[in-house]
Protein backbone atom coordinates (compact mmCIF):
# COMPACT_ATOMS: atom_id res chain seq x y z
CA UNK A 1 0.00 0.00 0.00
CA UNK A 2 2.78 2.42 1.27
CA UNK A 3 4.91 1.09 -1.63
CA UNK A 4 1.84 2.11 -4.25
CA UNK A 5 1.68 5.21 -3.20
CA UNK A 6 4.99 6.46 -3.02
CA UNK A 7 5.55 5.20 -6.54
CA UNK A 8 2.45 7.47 -7.12
CA UNK A 9 4.17 10.35 -5.11
CA UNK A 10 7.02 9.84 -7.44
CA UNK A 11 4.97 10.00 -10.85
CA UNK A 12 3.48 13.40 -9.89
CA UNK A 13 6.63 14.24 -8.73
CA UNK A 14 8.27 13.45 -12.03
CA UNK A 15 4.91 14.82 -13.95
CA UNK A 16 5.52 18.36 -12.44
CA UNK A 17 9.19 18.87 -12.75
CA UNK A 18 8.71 18.23 -16.45
CA UNK A 19 5.94 20.62 -16.94
CA UNK A 20 8.57 23.16 -14.97
CA UNK A 21 11.61 21.96 -17.12
CA UNK A 22 9.27 22.76 -20.28
CA UNK A 23 8.20 25.81 -18.75
CA UNK A 24 12.06 26.96 -18.43
CA UNK A 25 12.83 25.68 -21.98
CA UNK A 26 10.01 28.11 -23.54
CA UNK A 27 11.33 31.02 -20.90
CA UNK A 28 11.41 34.48 -23.00
CA UNK A 29 15.05 35.47 -22.20
CA UNK A 30 16.46 38.29 -23.79
CA UNK A 31 18.23 36.62 -27.15
CA UNK A 32 21.89 36.71 -25.36
CA UNK A 33 20.88 34.64 -23.17
CA UNK A 34 18.22 32.89 -24.87
CA UNK A 35 21.28 30.77 -27.08
CA UNK A 36 22.18 29.66 -23.53
CA UNK A 37 19.36 28.38 -22.74
CA UNK A 38 19.98 24.55 -21.95
CA UNK A 39 17.90 21.57 -22.60
CA UNK A 40 16.36 21.42 -19.67
CA UNK A 41 13.70 18.95 -20.56
CA UNK A 42 16.45 16.64 -21.17
CA UNK A 43 17.92 17.27 -18.31
CA UNK A 44 15.59 16.30 -16.10
CA UNK A 45 14.57 13.31 -17.94
CA UNK A 46 18.22 12.22 -17.74
CA UNK A 47 17.97 13.10 -13.77
CA UNK A 48 14.68 10.97 -13.50
CA UNK A 49 15.81 8.19 -15.77
CA UNK A 50 18.88 7.51 -13.43
CA UNK A 51 17.02 7.33 -10.24
CA UNK A 52 13.99 6.10 -11.21
CA UNK A 53 14.50 4.09 -14.12
CA UNK A 54 11.44 1.90 -12.98
CA UNK A 55 8.78 4.82 -13.45
CA UNK A 56 10.77 6.87 -16.28
CA UNK A 57 11.92 5.18 -19.02
CA UNK A 58 11.25 4.99 -23.39
CA UNK A 59 8.11 5.94 -23.32
CA UNK A 60 8.13 8.56 -20.77
CA UNK A 61 11.31 10.01 -22.95
CA UNK A 62 9.00 9.57 -26.33
CA UNK A 63 5.81 11.17 -25.05
CA UNK A 64 7.82 13.92 -23.42
CA UNK A 65 9.94 14.23 -26.79
CA UNK A 66 7.22 14.18 -28.58
CA UNK A 67 5.42 17.17 -26.26
CA UNK A 68 8.68 19.04 -26.54
CA UNK A 69 8.12 19.16 -30.54
CA UNK A 70 4.68 20.53 -30.75
CA UNK A 71 5.78 22.90 -27.78
CA UNK A 72 9.25 24.21 -30.12
CA UNK A 73 7.02 24.37 -32.90
CA UNK A 74 9.44 21.35 -34.58
CA UNK A 75 8.45 18.81 -36.58
CA UNK A 76 6.98 16.18 -34.58
CA UNK A 77 9.33 13.42 -33.71
CA UNK A 78 12.97 15.20 -33.79
CA UNK A 79 13.06 15.29 -29.92
CA UNK A 80 11.25 12.44 -29.45
CA UNK A 81 13.66 10.85 -31.53
CA UNK A 82 16.47 12.33 -29.64
CA UNK A 83 15.05 11.72 -26.19
CA UNK A 84 14.28 7.84 -26.74
CA UNK A 85 17.68 7.26 -28.10
CA UNK A 86 20.13 9.50 -25.16
CA UNK A 87 17.47 7.56 -22.76
CA UNK A 88 18.25 4.31 -24.16
CA UNK A 89 21.88 5.21 -24.02
CA UNK A 90 21.59 6.23 -20.18
CA UNK A 91 19.44 3.11 -19.29
CA UNK A 92 22.51 1.08 -20.71
CA UNK A 93 25.14 3.02 -18.61
CA UNK A 94 22.84 3.96 -15.93
CA UNK A 95 24.30 1.37 -13.04
CA UNK A 96 27.33 3.05 -13.81
CA UNK A 97 26.45 6.59 -14.48
CA UNK A 98 24.48 6.98 -11.01
CA UNK A 99 27.27 6.27 -8.75
CA UNK A 100 30.00 8.54 -10.94
CA UNK A 101 30.85 11.40 -8.65
CA UNK A 102 29.07 14.71 -10.27
CA UNK A 103 32.41 16.02 -12.30
CA UNK A 104 32.35 13.01 -14.32
CA UNK A 105 28.58 12.62 -14.27
CA UNK A 106 28.36 16.48 -15.72
CA UNK A 107 30.48 15.37 -18.74
CA UNK A 108 28.88 12.32 -19.45
CA UNK A 109 25.62 14.17 -19.85
CA UNK A 110 26.81 16.73 -21.67
CA UNK A 111 28.09 13.86 -24.08
CA UNK A 112 24.55 12.86 -24.02
CA UNK A 113 23.37 16.11 -24.48
CA UNK A 114 25.34 16.48 -27.61
CA UNK A 115 23.70 13.15 -29.14
CA UNK A 116 20.22 15.07 -28.34
CA UNK A 117 21.42 17.96 -30.19
CA UNK A 118 23.09 16.21 -33.07
CA UNK A 119 19.73 14.48 -33.90
CA UNK A 120 17.62 17.50 -33.90
CA UNK A 121 20.07 19.24 -35.76
CA UNK A 122 20.57 16.24 -38.54
CA UNK A 123 16.73 15.89 -38.57
CA UNK A 124 16.37 19.41 -39.35
CA UNK A 125 18.47 20.50 -41.75
CA UNK A 126 16.68 17.26 -43.43
CA UNK A 127 13.66 19.28 -43.35
CA UNK A 128 15.18 22.62 -45.22
CA UNK A 129 15.51 25.14 -42.78
CA UNK A 130 19.07 25.23 -41.88
CA UNK A 131 21.16 26.25 -38.96
CA UNK A 132 24.60 27.23 -39.43
CA UNK A 133 25.42 29.16 -36.30
CA UNK A 134 27.53 28.10 -33.83
CA UNK A 135 25.84 29.86 -31.08
CA UNK A 136 23.51 25.90 -31.59
CA UNK A 137 26.08 24.27 -29.71
CA UNK A 138 25.99 26.13 -26.73
CA UNK A 139 23.07 24.91 -24.31
CA UNK A 140 25.30 21.75 -24.34
CA UNK A 141 28.05 23.86 -22.63
CA UNK A 142 25.43 25.39 -20.27
CA UNK A 143 23.58 22.15 -19.68
CA UNK A 144 27.03 20.83 -18.94
CA UNK A 145 26.74 23.53 -15.92
CA UNK A 146 23.19 22.87 -14.94
CA UNK A 147 23.46 19.13 -14.73
CA UNK A 148 24.43 19.98 -11.05
CA UNK A 149 21.97 21.39 -10.12
CA UNK A 150 19.40 19.99 -11.50
CA UNK A 151 20.64 16.88 -10.23
CA UNK A 152 21.25 17.65 -6.34
CA UNK A 153 17.56 19.82 -6.51
CA UNK A 154 15.93 16.87 -7.92
CA UNK A 155 17.64 14.30 -5.61
CA UNK A 156 16.58 16.45 -2.62
CA UNK A 157 12.89 16.24 -3.48
CA UNK A 158 12.70 12.75 -4.49
CA UNK A 159 14.02 12.27 -0.98
CA UNK A 160 12.04 14.64 0.69
CA UNK A 161 8.82 12.13 -1.10
CA UNK A 162 10.06 8.85 -0.22
CA UNK A 163 12.05 7.75 -3.14
CA UNK A 164 15.16 5.99 -2.45
CA UNK B 1 10.56 0.67 -32.17
CA UNK B 2 9.86 3.72 -30.83
CA UNK B 3 12.68 5.07 -32.58
CA UNK B 4 10.56 3.89 -35.82
CA UNK B 5 7.46 5.67 -34.65
CA UNK B 6 9.26 9.22 -34.27
CA UNK B 7 10.71 8.30 -37.73
CA UNK B 8 7.37 7.59 -39.71
CA UNK B 9 6.40 10.64 -37.64
CA UNK B 10 8.91 12.59 -39.14
CA UNK B 11 8.42 11.44 -42.48
CA UNK B 12 4.71 11.97 -42.02
CA UNK B 13 4.53 15.63 -41.01
CA UNK B 14 6.87 16.04 -43.94
CA UNK B 15 4.16 14.82 -46.20
CA UNK B 16 1.46 16.59 -44.58
CA UNK B 17 -0.53 13.83 -43.03
CA UNK B 18 -0.15 14.69 -39.50
CA UNK B 19 -2.27 17.46 -39.28
CA UNK B 20 -4.97 16.59 -36.86
CA UNK B 21 -2.76 15.27 -34.71
CA UNK B 22 -0.38 17.79 -34.46
CA UNK B 23 -3.52 20.82 -33.65
CA UNK B 24 -4.28 18.21 -30.90
CA UNK B 25 -0.76 17.92 -29.44
CA UNK B 26 -0.38 22.18 -30.01
CA UNK B 27 -3.35 22.72 -27.91
CA UNK B 28 -2.26 20.28 -25.34
CA UNK B 29 1.20 21.97 -25.14
CA UNK B 30 -0.82 25.91 -25.32
CA UNK B 31 -1.79 26.05 -21.27
CA UNK B 32 1.88 25.39 -20.72
CA UNK B 33 2.87 28.22 -23.24
CA UNK B 34 0.44 30.63 -21.50
CA UNK B 35 1.84 29.99 -18.46
CA UNK B 36 4.93 30.85 -19.13
CA UNK B 37 3.93 34.22 -20.96
CA UNK B 38 1.69 34.91 -18.10
CA UNK B 39 4.29 36.69 -15.57
CA UNK B 40 5.49 38.74 -18.08
CA UNK B 41 2.58 40.13 -19.35
CA UNK B 42 1.38 40.44 -15.87
CA UNK B 43 4.33 42.82 -15.08
CA UNK B 44 3.87 45.08 -17.73
CA UNK B 45 0.19 45.41 -17.36
CA UNK B 46 0.92 46.01 -13.78
CA UNK B 47 3.43 48.81 -14.76
CA UNK B 48 0.70 50.13 -16.10
CA UNK B 49 -1.65 50.36 -13.49
CA UNK B 50 0.58 52.01 -11.67
CA UNK B 51 1.96 54.21 -14.04
CA UNK B 52 1.18 58.04 -12.76
CA UNK B 53 -2.19 60.08 -13.51
CA UNK B 54 -0.21 62.91 -15.20
CA UNK B 55 2.07 60.36 -17.29
CA UNK B 56 -1.66 58.82 -18.30
CA UNK B 57 -3.19 61.81 -18.73
CA UNK B 58 -0.06 62.84 -20.74
CA UNK B 59 -0.41 59.79 -22.64
CA UNK B 60 -4.57 60.03 -23.03
CA UNK B 61 -3.55 63.68 -24.34
CA UNK B 62 -1.12 62.51 -26.91
CA UNK B 63 -3.17 59.54 -28.28
CA UNK B 64 -6.08 62.22 -28.79
CA UNK B 65 -3.88 63.99 -30.50
CA UNK B 66 -2.98 61.28 -33.02
CA UNK B 67 -6.24 60.02 -33.57
CA UNK B 68 -7.40 63.25 -34.70
CA UNK B 69 -4.84 63.78 -37.08
CA UNK B 70 -5.37 60.18 -38.30
CA UNK B 71 -9.33 60.54 -38.59
CA UNK B 72 -8.49 63.83 -41.00
CA UNK B 73 -6.07 61.50 -42.99
CA UNK B 74 -8.54 58.82 -43.43
CA UNK B 75 -11.55 61.41 -44.35
CA UNK B 76 -9.23 61.90 -47.31
CA UNK B 77 -8.02 58.72 -47.91
CA UNK B 78 -11.76 57.71 -48.32
CA UNK B 79 -12.50 60.29 -51.11
CA UNK B 80 -9.25 58.74 -52.79
CA UNK B 81 -10.35 55.66 -52.28
CA UNK B 82 -12.97 56.20 -53.89
CA UNK B 83 -11.36 58.35 -56.57
CA UNK B 84 -8.72 55.48 -57.51
CA UNK B 85 -11.54 52.95 -58.22
CA UNK B 86 -13.09 55.45 -60.56
CA UNK B 87 -9.93 55.63 -62.20
CA UNK B 88 -9.28 51.85 -62.30
CA UNK B 89 -12.94 51.41 -63.45
CA UNK B 90 -11.44 53.63 -66.51
CA UNK B 91 -8.78 51.74 -66.91
CA UNK B 92 -10.58 48.30 -66.83
CA UNK B 93 -8.49 46.88 -64.07
CA UNK B 94 -9.89 45.70 -61.14
CA UNK B 95 -8.44 46.33 -57.43
CA UNK B 96 -8.81 44.77 -54.42
CA UNK B 97 -9.17 47.43 -50.93
CA UNK B 98 -9.88 46.72 -47.88
CA UNK B 99 -8.92 44.16 -46.05
CA UNK B 100 -10.75 42.34 -42.72
CA UNK B 101 -8.44 42.07 -39.33
CA UNK B 102 -8.28 41.00 -36.45
CA UNK B 103 -6.51 41.71 -33.31
CA UNK B 104 -4.42 38.70 -31.36
CA UNK B 105 -1.72 38.54 -28.60
CA UNK B 106 1.51 37.37 -28.34
CA UNK B 107 2.40 35.24 -26.15
CA UNK B 108 5.89 35.88 -25.04
CA UNK B 109 7.41 32.52 -24.96
CA UNK B 110 10.93 32.19 -27.28
CA UNK B 111 10.56 28.43 -29.12
CA UNK B 112 13.40 28.08 -30.46
CA UNK B 113 16.47 30.44 -30.11
CA UNK B 114 17.10 29.95 -33.99
CA UNK B 115 13.75 31.38 -35.66
CA UNK B 116 12.16 33.74 -35.35
CA UNK B 117 8.32 32.28 -34.56
CA UNK B 118 5.99 33.80 -32.56
CA UNK B 119 2.71 32.27 -30.57
CA UNK B 120 -0.37 34.51 -30.93
CA UNK B 121 -3.72 33.48 -28.74
CA UNK B 122 -5.52 33.11 -31.83
CA UNK B 123 -6.30 30.29 -33.71
CA UNK B 124 -8.21 28.20 -36.44
CA UNK B 125 -11.48 28.83 -33.88
CA UNK B 126 -11.08 32.45 -35.36
CA UNK B 127 -10.87 31.44 -38.90
CA UNK B 128 -6.82 31.71 -38.71
CA UNK B 129 -5.14 30.28 -41.80
CA UNK B 130 -1.76 28.75 -43.08
CA UNK B 131 0.18 31.27 -44.87
CA UNK B 132 -2.17 34.15 -43.87
CA UNK B 133 -0.78 37.78 -43.37
CA UNK B 134 0.09 39.06 -39.61
CA UNK B 135 1.02 42.89 -39.43
CA UNK B 136 1.69 44.94 -36.39
CA UNK B 137 0.54 48.77 -35.91
CA UNK B 138 3.21 50.17 -38.64
CA UNK B 139 4.25 47.48 -40.52
CA UNK B 140 4.31 43.80 -41.75
CA UNK B 141 5.02 41.43 -39.05
CA UNK B 142 4.86 37.99 -40.59
CA UNK B 143 2.86 35.39 -42.10
CA UNK B 144 1.31 32.05 -39.97
CA UNK B 145 2.78 28.83 -40.46
CA UNK B 146 0.94 26.84 -38.65
CA UNK B 147 -2.31 27.12 -36.73
CA UNK B 148 -4.01 24.92 -34.05
CA UNK B 149 -7.97 25.61 -32.70
CA UNK B 150 -6.57 27.97 -29.91
CA UNK B 151 -3.18 29.17 -31.08
CA UNK B 152 -1.05 30.34 -33.99
CA UNK B 153 2.57 30.04 -35.06
CA UNK B 154 3.79 33.54 -36.82
CA UNK B 155 7.28 33.43 -39.24
CA UNK B 156 8.51 36.65 -38.90
CA UNK B 157 10.13 38.39 -42.33
CA UNK B 158 13.14 38.60 -40.41
CA UNK B 159 13.76 34.82 -39.96
CA UNK B 160 16.30 33.37 -42.41
CA UNK B 161 13.69 31.03 -44.25
CA UNK B 162 11.14 34.08 -44.96
CA UNK B 163 11.32 36.09 -47.84
CA UNK B 164 8.80 38.63 -48.89
CA UNK B 165 8.15 40.39 -52.17
CA UNK B 166 8.26 44.37 -51.78
CA UNK B 167 8.70 46.79 -54.48
CA UNK B 168 10.55 50.26 -53.86
CA UNK B 169 7.59 53.04 -53.33
CA UNK B 170 9.37 55.88 -54.63
CA UNK B 171 9.77 53.73 -57.76
CA UNK B 172 7.92 50.93 -57.89
CA UNK B 173 11.14 48.84 -58.20
CA UNK B 174 10.53 44.59 -57.28
CA UNK B 175 12.59 42.81 -55.63
CA UNK B 176 12.19 40.25 -52.55
CA UNK B 177 13.49 41.26 -49.20
CA UNK B 178 14.69 38.19 -47.28
CA UNK B 179 15.29 37.84 -43.54
CA UNK B 180 18.71 37.76 -42.09
CA UNK B 181 17.92 36.42 -38.46
CA UNK B 182 18.55 39.23 -36.81
CA UNK B 183 14.86 41.31 -35.62
CA UNK B 184 16.51 44.66 -37.16
CA UNK B 185 17.62 43.71 -40.73
CA UNK B 186 16.41 42.48 -43.84
CA UNK B 187 18.58 41.66 -46.45
CA UNK B 188 18.04 42.25 -50.51
CA UNK B 189 20.09 40.14 -52.31
CA UNK B 190 18.52 40.13 -55.73
CA UNK B 191 19.16 44.08 -56.98
CA UNK B 192 21.54 45.07 -59.94
CA UNK B 193 24.36 47.31 -58.55
CA UNK B 194 23.01 49.66 -60.93
CA UNK B 195 19.34 49.28 -59.30
CA UNK B 196 17.97 52.84 -58.42
CA UNK B 197 17.34 52.48 -54.46
CA UNK B 198 19.05 54.51 -51.95
CA UNK B 199 18.53 54.99 -48.27
CA UNK B 200 15.67 55.82 -47.14
CA UNK B 201 13.50 54.35 -49.76
CA UNK B 202 10.75 52.76 -47.89
CA UNK B 203 9.53 49.32 -49.38
CA UNK B 204 6.40 47.91 -49.78
CA UNK B 205 4.59 45.03 -49.92
CA UNK B 206 4.04 44.32 -53.80
CA UNK B 207 1.29 41.51 -53.80
CA UNK B 208 3.30 39.52 -55.93
CA UNK B 209 3.31 36.01 -54.05
CA UNK B 210 -0.41 36.39 -53.14
CA UNK B 211 -0.18 36.61 -49.24
CA UNK B 212 0.64 39.75 -48.53
CA UNK B 213 -1.94 42.41 -49.98
CA UNK B 214 -0.11 45.31 -51.95
CA UNK B 215 1.05 48.26 -50.68
CA UNK B 216 1.40 47.70 -46.82
CA UNK B 217 4.86 48.87 -45.41
CA UNK B 218 7.62 46.36 -44.43
CA UNK B 219 10.92 48.04 -44.24
CA UNK B 220 13.16 50.98 -44.98
CA UNK B 221 16.46 50.96 -46.85
CA UNK B 222 19.26 51.62 -44.45
CA UNK B 223 22.42 50.99 -46.31
CA UNK B 224 23.31 50.23 -49.85
CA UNK B 225 26.57 49.30 -51.18
CA UNK B 226 26.92 48.39 -54.90
CA UNK B 227 30.37 49.39 -55.55
CA UNK B 228 32.92 46.84 -57.21
CA UNK B 229 29.95 43.98 -57.35
CA UNK B 230 27.72 42.72 -60.20
CA UNK B 231 24.89 42.42 -57.37
CA UNK B 232 23.94 45.66 -55.03
CA UNK B 233 24.07 44.90 -50.99
CA UNK B 234 21.42 46.58 -49.63
CA UNK B 235 20.45 46.61 -45.72
CA UNK B 236 16.70 47.24 -45.13
CA UNK B 237 15.18 47.57 -41.33
CA UNK B 238 11.28 46.54 -40.58
CA UNK B 239 9.29 49.12 -39.75
CA UNK B 240 7.48 47.01 -37.36
CA UNK B 241 9.35 47.09 -34.22
CA UNK B 242 9.50 43.47 -34.21
CA UNK B 243 10.88 43.00 -30.86
CA UNK B 244 8.53 44.97 -28.73
CA UNK B 245 5.59 43.28 -30.10
CA UNK B 246 2.96 42.78 -27.62
CA UNK B 247 -0.82 42.42 -29.93
CA UNK B 248 -0.80 41.90 -33.79
CA UNK B 249 -3.49 42.17 -36.48
CA UNK B 250 -4.43 38.98 -38.25
CA UNK B 251 -5.37 39.92 -42.15
CA UNK B 252 -7.94 38.20 -44.15
CA UNK B 253 -7.53 39.57 -48.01
CA UNK B 254 -10.91 40.00 -49.41
CA UNK B 255 -11.37 37.19 -51.33
CA UNK B 256 -13.17 39.63 -54.17
CA UNK B 257 -11.60 42.44 -56.28
CA UNK B 258 -13.75 45.33 -56.19
CA UNK B 259 -16.17 45.76 -59.75
CA UNK B 260 -15.25 48.24 -61.96
CA UNK B 261 -17.87 50.55 -61.70
CA UNK B 262 -18.68 51.32 -57.91
CA UNK B 263 -21.08 50.20 -55.82
CA UNK B 264 -22.43 52.87 -53.15
CA UNK B 265 -20.25 53.62 -50.91
CA UNK B 266 -21.46 52.18 -48.10
CA UNK B 267 -20.64 48.62 -49.59
CA UNK B 268 -17.02 49.71 -50.73
CA UNK B 269 -16.14 50.86 -47.09
CA UNK B 270 -18.26 47.96 -45.75
CA UNK B 271 -15.00 45.72 -44.82
CA UNK B 272 -12.20 47.42 -43.64
CA UNK B 273 -12.35 47.11 -39.83
CA UNK B 274 -14.61 44.07 -38.94
CA UNK B 275 -14.15 40.76 -36.87
CA UNK B 276 -17.83 39.35 -37.09
CA UNK B 277 -17.18 38.00 -40.99
CA UNK B 278 -14.29 37.34 -40.81
CA UNK B 279 -14.98 33.62 -40.03
CA UNK B 280 -17.12 33.25 -43.12
CA UNK B 281 -14.55 35.08 -44.85
CA UNK B 282 -11.64 33.06 -44.15
CA UNK B 283 -13.59 30.17 -45.30
CA UNK B 284 -13.37 32.06 -49.20
CA UNK B 285 -9.41 32.11 -48.66
CA UNK B 286 -9.12 28.48 -47.88
CA UNK B 287 -10.92 27.17 -50.45
CA UNK B 288 -9.17 29.28 -52.78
Amino acid sequence: MTRARGSLGIRWLAAVSLLLAMMLRILPLPPSLATFNPDWVLLFLISWALSTPAHIGLATAWIVGLFTDALTARTLGQHALAYTAVIYVCQRIQPRLRFYPLVQQSLLVALLLSVSRFLVFWTQNGRGPEITDNAYWLPIVSGLLAWPLVQNSLDLLRRRFGAH
Amino acid sequence: MLVLAACVLLVAERKGLAVPFRSALTSLVYPVQQAVSVPTRLVSSAREAFSSYAGLFAENQRLRDEQLILKTRLMKFATLEQENIRLRGLLETSFKVGEQMQIAEVLSVNLFPFEQVLVVNKGARFGAHVSQPVFGATGVVGQIVRVSPVSAEVLLITDSNHGIPVQVNRNGLRTVAVGTGQLDQLALPYLSGSADIQPGDLLVTSGMGGIFPPGYPVATVTDVAAQGSPFAKVVATPVARLDLLREVLLVWSKADPVPRVPEPPSAALGGATHTEASAANSHDTRTR
